[in-house]
């Protein structure tokens, strides 16, 4: 197939829409997190029992990206595809394969659990009132097979790409986005319309356009999903970029430590080759364009975008000041855009729909919405999508269910080791860019750790140092010896020897940090820091003042004692891993002090409540 | 420039010990586009160190000449990269690589105490190789599957909900 004009890409798409559809179509979620759960076995049965029955031309099979159910993969959706109507299934097992295609789409099969859908697709349906997600960015993720150009043709894939370079100026394309107020999604929030203009106006013969794949964030994987589910999503958009700014060259710098999203981008690009969609004169428009792949090799710092430039120069990922920035200076020194995965997974939508159409999504300061990835202790971790402006509390009471095990929430971190905490009396302002600073975190990539009543704030706070430490280049020094200090400070308070000066220092040093830092790494790591600290002012003074751990985290601050209810079940004594439980049969256990290295194994396996944590 | 490597205490002759390995890395780089621009060809060392390590399992002294002959960088400039990015690894790692998730997600879930874990049961400490050179244990930030933390990367298996209970049946199901 090889596509030359918009003309043969609708006629195209529209035989592939138009295409007599099987009966019932099955999307089985195939994603890093859903083969890890356990998918593939499910797929193989789903195949076999197919087969088995004759199903061939009744039943479709599609293999997709993630759906976003995390939390109960695997998970499979019945579609019937004359109706539309649909059965998604959680926590699915190949035994149950048999019931669930017989069962059909009239009623779930007996025996299984079914999952409500919570999202909606502005662009071509109407908002139920049930629907708290709204996927833009996510609207083929989870539908269509990533590996199939044809089916993102069938969603009118690569026709934002056709209509922009056949239908609009490259101004034309820029004052679209300026006008839709897309603002990156990889943490700043700094407006792509405005950044596309500045790399517009450089004249120079070569220019590129960077994707962000890094997604340096810990507990955040939506940029991961954006790729292993539409990566054609992102290829066009980046093309749409390079036709507005001038580029001819895109560049996608990916973590190593996502194989699946790496082939999976292989075989879009190799793809969209073949299909004429990259590479010269597409669509007749005398545009040229080109993408390839440069891969990261662990490394959180090369998520900021001056040192992700010299990565891909082949040099070690330290960042240089800005300015200049990259859009004026870049790779090999030339004008560069860089953005995030999920910023550029909208610009389609925008292209397709129009900046209005955007607008009517979202707050006012920051359209559209954002997806996050939610996790740490929520009952249902997954990934969603939510105009901006939604609150917390509807993300992680209504769509997470809550807290496990009805613990208490304590606090909900955003903006991953470069933001902050935001606690129960926050839960019901609306996010977006803007309040999130005002609430001292910020957006960053997307991730929310939700924490509950058993997680220190101070040891959370040394945790996420501890990071930053780790990922510091070392190029300046407040950076390199100023975080040290920090982490040891918390440290100290973790282990139940600070004092009032150490907090004291600690603030104050966490603001010098924060000023002087070369790059965002930096400038940013105290947070987790000042943000525990002006949330939790008791947690760190009971470290210090009581030498107390009130979530009984910290082992130098907690102890574990057996006591009376005992009844000699053994069960702690075979389990503890340094042997210090010792005790006869039937009597009363004790725990030598001396020896317990506070694991707290002993305290998770006695039935008998028998044990203390003190 | 000839690989002198032999010579440097502690490091292995790889090149000249596999000499299909050493094709199959020279096949690799040959078939980049390299152009006349020395700068822009640096543009290819990471993902030849990519290749060199999956091909050699790590990337001793002769292996970073090799590549630097290769591409007409110092061998001074392709170590300033292996030393800053952590995925790079100058020393043998074990048949099995057991990288346990400290992300955050992982983190809250409780990762410590899975590594704390399996450095008991294998008696290494992280970074380190068991003598009969099987296991490796590592930690790494975040494989994206957060919402099954804590997560146990086995080479490029994930094991997601890890309890301590399970460390030992993921070490035997290597053994298998
Ligand atoms: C330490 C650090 C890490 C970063 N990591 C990422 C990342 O993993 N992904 C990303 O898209 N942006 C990351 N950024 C932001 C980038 O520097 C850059 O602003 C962004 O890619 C621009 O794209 P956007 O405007 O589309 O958001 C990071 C910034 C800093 C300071
Ligand atoms: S702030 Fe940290 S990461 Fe950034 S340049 Fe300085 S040392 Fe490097
Ligand atoms: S598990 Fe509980 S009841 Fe059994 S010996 Fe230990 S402390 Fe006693
Ligand atoms: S906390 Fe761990 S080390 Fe201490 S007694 Fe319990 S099981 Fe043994
Ligand atoms: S934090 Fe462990 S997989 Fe993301």
């Amino acid at each position: 197939m090889f596509i030359a004009s918009r003309e043969a890409l609708q006629e195209y798409a529209a035989k592939i829409k138009g295409a007599a559809a099987a009966e019932t179509k099955i999307l089985v979620s195939m994603g890093t997190c859903g083969i890890a759960a356990g998918t593939t076995p499910v797929l193989e049965a789903i195949r076999e029992e197919i087969s088995a029955r004759n199903l061939q031309n009744a039943i479709e099979v599609v293999e997709v990206g993630c759906m976003g159910l995390c939390h109960c993969e695997p998970t499979i959706a019945v579609i019937d595809t004359a109706t539309g109507r649909q059965i998604i299934y959680g926590d699915v097992s190949a035994a149950q394969v048999p019931q669930i295609l017989a069962a059909g789409t009239d009623s779930p099969a007996h025996g299984t659990r079914t999952v409500e859908r919570s999202w909606y697709y502005p662009e071509f349906e109407a908002k139920p009132d049930t629907a708290i997600q709204a996927k833009i960015v996510l609207r083929n993720t989870g539908r269509i097979n990533p590996e199939r150009l044809d089916e993102y043709i069938g969603e009118d894939g690569y026709d934002a790409l056709a209509k922009a370079l056949t239908e609009m100026k490259p101004e034309d394309v820029i004052k679209e986005i300026t006008a839709a107020g897309l603002r990156g999604r990889g943490g700043g929030g700094f407006p792509t319309g405005k950044k596309w203009q500045f790399a517009a106006a450089q004249k120079n013969d070569e220019k590129f356009m960077i994707c962000n794949a890094d997604e340096g964030d810990p507990g955040a994987f939506m940029d991961r999903a954006v790729l292993e589910g539409d990566p054609h999503a992102v290829l066009e958009a980046m093309a749409i970029g390079g036709y507005a700014t001038g580029a001819h060259n895109g560049v996608i710098y990916i973590r190593a430590e996502y194989p699946l999203a790496v082939k999976r981008l292989g075989i879009a690009i190799e793809q969209a080759h073949e299909y004429g969609l990259l590479g010269k004169n597409l669509f007749g428009s005398g545009f040229d364009f080109d993408i390839e792949i440069k891969y990261g090799a662990g490394a959180f710092v090369c998520g900021e975008e001056t040192a992700l430039i010299h990565s891909i120069e082949g040099m070690r990922g330290e960042p240089t000041f800005k300015p200049p920035f990259p859009a004026v200076q870049g790779l090999w020194k030339k004008p560069t855009v860089v953005n995030n995965v999920e910023t550029y997974a909208n610009v389609g939508a925008i292209i397709r729909n129009g900046s209005d159409w955007f607008r009517a999504i979202g707050t006012q300061g920051s359209p559209g919405t954002k997806v996050f990835a939610l996790a740490g202790k929520v009952s249902k971790v997954g990934l969603v999508e939510v105009p901006m402006g939604t609150t917390l509390r509807q993300i992680i009471f209504g769509l997470g269910d809550g807290i496990k095990d009805n613990k208490q929430f304590k606090a909900v971190q955003t903006g991953g080791p470069s933001g902050g905490c935001i606690t129960t009396k926050n839960l019901d302002t609306p996010i977006d860019y803007d309040t999130l600073i005002a609430l001292g975190s910020m957006m960053g990539s997307g991730g929310m750790i939700v924490m509950d009543e058993d997680d220190c704030m101070v040891n959370i706070a040394r945790f996420f140092l501890e990071f930053t430490l780790d990922e510091s280049c070392g190029k300046c020094t407040p950076c390199r010896v100023g975080n040290r200090r920090l982490y040891e400070m918390l440290n100290e308070i973790c282990d139940g020897r600070g004092t009032m000066e150490t907090l004291d220092k600690l603030k104050n040093l966490a603001l010098t940090v924060k000023d002087t830092a070369l790059c965002g790494l930096g400038q940013t790591s105290p947070n987790p820091i000042l943000s525990t600290m002006a949330n939790f002012p008791d947690e760190y003074l009971a470290h210090i003042k009581e030498n107390r751990c009130p979530a009984g985290v910290c082992p130098n601050l907690i102890h574990y004692e057996i006591n009376d209810k005992c009844v000699g079940c053994t069960l702690c004594a075979r389990n503890c891993p340094v042997n210090c439980i010792s005790g006869e049969r039937k009597m009363k256990h004790v725990i030598d002090q001396d020896k317990c290295i506070k694991c707290g194994v002993c305290f998770q396996t006695c039935k008998f409540h028998a044990i203390e944590k003190k | 420039m000839s690989c002198t490597c032999d010579q440097m205490p502690g490091s292995d002759n790889l090149i000249e010990a596999y000499p299909e390995k050493r094709a199959e890395l020279e096949a690799y780089i040959d078939s980049l586009p390299l152009g006349e621009n020395p700068d822009r060809n640096r543009g290819f060392l990471i993902q030849s160190l990519h290749k060199a390590q999956s091909v050699f399992g790590y990337l001793p002294t002769c292996v970073q000449l090799f590549v630097a002959d290769k591409l007409k960088l110092h061998l001074s400039e392709v170590y300033g990269v292996i030393s800053f990015y952590s995925f790079f690894t100058e020393t043998p790692v074990g048949r099995y690589k057991i990288n346990v998730c400290t992300g955050t997600a992982c983190f809250v879930k409780g990762a410590n105490k899975i590594v704390d874990e399996f450095k008991r049961f294998l008696n290494i400490q992280e970074g380190e190789t068991t003598p009969d050179g099987k296991f490796t244990l590592g930690i790494l930030r975040c494989v994206g599957a957060c919402s099954l933390a804590p997560v146990v990367m086995v080479n490029d298996r994930v094991y997601g909900n890890v309890t301590a209970k399970l460390v030992p049946e993921i070490i035997n199901a290597c053994a298998e």
